[in-house]
């Protein structure tokens, strides 16, 4: 059975749909950018929506008033792909998956709107609140797995189609860049005051960034795209090493990716979309498995000097920014790189170049010691 | 493929019960002392448990107990499955969020803002399945669901997929939930029901059953 991606839609502040984020980072624009950034009197690099993107989203949405930030945006990406595709959430068949780490977490820090309830800090119940907006006859899923949750939510989708048990499934990826997860990442001394640098050997941390985005996953072939690309396999493993530290041989990231890639060894993989978070034990971590996997050749990049690391909505945004590129046939720079910072060998690229994009491989890893893989073919 | 759940565990209400038999139970109303005096009767020694979260040592606790009563069935489930083949898939309701309050009023105070990272990596549910992972070196596939309320459905659903992908062998699954002292974890061990361990007293992996279990 092929199951495959279909429409799609990022909502970030680079762009208000995936062409225009497309376009943003094909003409090197960063989301990034140093601001002052809540009660933490210090300058930060991250990529914010600014209020006035906020009040064109809270415009499109009906009762926009009793939804929270996170909800809207979400609300908001959701129903461009529900437009575009004619799939309902009232369908038995269709599922939502909704993707986040934090999910309302601004709520801990902002004065609650009226007919808000703090019950919506429950992902659940955020997610069940999206879910009613579209009259969704299934419960939302939400998948809460630190910052493989985009990936590891597109892989699930796909075995929840293959299993039978739905044909259609909407990810929707989204995070906010709060006080908690900026306090939390600094005191980890994980954060870069400049924008952030993956694989580079100046790299000295991660930015923080926000988005939504949202992904049809189908086997209906009435929904094929021209960006379409199959999933033909995907994977995830544990480190089994440290909690909040990557494996120094990258065992997890291996597996992920040998798991992925058995079976299909007749794939030549033309592209590598790397999660490639600017800190300088993930991306040391990432080149060693790429080495060990024998993919050092291969083209690969980050789209974290662009967005920021976007937590939960990363592996979509990701997935999404890939595909479209493999569409135009043209590899995106890796915003940040100059010269390689890292033990494993692998291509990062430096300059955008066109090439003909018939697969990728996309990874994730994150705190837990998780790590995802995942093999799209056109 | 048949499934079958060769073990199960829950914890409630200061108490711990192994396939339904009360193993330990206490008279605290506290659940950090209850979750110590579990520790200590279970004979863990393993000093990293007093750094967990809640959720952490709850989930902790009730796979220990999986796996350390009688240390024989444990040894053997984790002799007969790879431990690259073993699963860890957990769901909860309330994700982090007891710890995440716990996180916040570290910074909520500019004066008193001591945000600390030992506190911070464990505002993510999942971080109790890589802590399950590290005590056993298991390295299969994971997932954390977050839903309203226990969701058999889907836990069956979804491991059976990850069965039929042939990296999957075995599988640690359940629900794990903790939440302002408000605390329930059942966790259930599956595996193929092959020859050699289709006789023992085990029972099918179905969605009635686990509502039972859970119950």
């Amino acid at each position: 059975m092929e199951i495959f991606t279909s429409y799609h839609h990022i909502i970030s502040p680079l762009g208000f749909n995936s062409e225009e984020n497309y376009s943003a980072v094909l003409a090197n624009k960063l989301g990034v950018k140093k601001i002052n950034f809540g009660k933490l009197n210090n300058l930060f690099c991250l990529s914010v929506f600014s209020e006035e993107n906020l009040n064109t989203v809270s415009q499109e949405i009906n009762n926009s008033h009793l939804f929270t930030k996170l909800e809207k945006l979400s609300i908001f990406s959701i129903q461009q792909v529900l437009n575009k595709s004619a799939v309902s959430l009232t369908d038995k068949k269709t599922l939502l998956i909704y993707s986040t780490t934090k999910g309302n977490i601004d709520l801990f820090e902002n004065q609650l709107p009226n007919l808000i309830s703090k019950k919506r800090m429950y992902l659940s119940t955020m997610a069940n609140e999206i879910g009613n907006y579209f009259g969704a006859v299934n419960k939302p899923l939400v998948v809460s797995n630190a910052c493989i949750s985009g990936l590891l939510s597109i892989i699930i989708a796909k075995r929840f189609i293959s299993s039978g048990q739905f044909d259609n499934v909407i990810v929707c990826g989204g995070d906010l860049v709060s006080e908690f997860t900026v306090s939390g990442f600094k005191s980890f001394n994980a954060l870069s005051v400049n924008p952030c640098k993956p694989f580079d050997a100046k790299r000295d941390g991660i930015n923080l960034g926000e988005a939504v985005a949202t992904i049809l996953i189908t086997k209906n072939k009435n929904l094929k795209t021209n960006s379409s690309m199959n999933i033909v396999n995907g994977a995830s493993a544990n480190d089994a090493n440290h909690i909040s530290g990557p494996s120094r041989n990258a065992d997890g990231l291996v597996q992920a990716i040998q798991n992925t890639l058995k079976n299909n060894s007749e794939i030549k993989i033309d592209f590598i979309n790397a999660h490639g978070t600017a800190t300088p034990y993930n991306d040391e971590m990432e080149s060693v498995a790429f080495e060990r996997a024998a993919l050092s050749e291969i083209p690969a990049n980050s789209f974290k000097g662009y967005y920021g690391h976007t937590l939960g909505a990363a592996g979509v945004l990701e997935t999404i920014l890939s595909i479209e590129a493999a569409r135009h046939g043209q590899i995106i720079k890796s915003a940040g790189f100059e010269t390689s910072g890292v033990s494993g060998k692998m291509n990062v690229v430096k300059e955008y170049k066109t090439q003909t994009i018939n697969s990728i491989l996309k990874t994730a890893s994150g705190f837990g010691g998780c790590n995802a893989a995942a093999l799209f073919v056109r | 493929m048949e499934l079958i759940i060769t073990s199960y565990c829950k914890i409630k209400r200061n108490t711990i019960y192994l396939e339904g038999n009360k193993i330990i139970s206490s008279n605290s109303e506290n659940p950090s002392y209850f979750f110590a005096e579990a520790y200590k009767t279970l004979e863990l020694n393993y000093p990293k448990f007093h750094k967990m979260d809640m959720l952490s040592k709850l989930g902790f606790l009730a796979t220990e107990t999986l796996l350390s009563i009688p240390k024989a069935f444990g040894t053997e489930f984790l002799l007969r499955n790879n431990l690259n083949q073993i699963s860890i898939i957990l769901s909860n309701h309330s994700s982090s969020l007891d710890t995440d309050r716990i996180y916040q009023k570290s910074i909520s105070n500019k004066d008193q803002y001591l945000p600390s990272p030992a506190t911070f990596v464990y505002t993510l549910p999942n971080i109790v399945i890589g802590e399950i992972a590290i005590k056993h070196k298991i390295t299969g596939e994971n997932a954390f669901f977050v839903s309203e309320k226990f969701d058999a459905e889907l836990l069956v659903n979804y491991t059976q997929e990850l069965f039929k992908e042939a990296n999957t062998n075995a599988a640690i699954c359940g629900w794990v939930d903790y939440d302002d002292a408000n605390y329930e974890a059942f966790i259930y061990l599956v595996e193929k029901a092959t020859d050699s361990i289709k006789n023992a007293n085990f029972k099918a992996l179905n969605q009635t059953l686990l509502n039972q279990l859970f119950l």
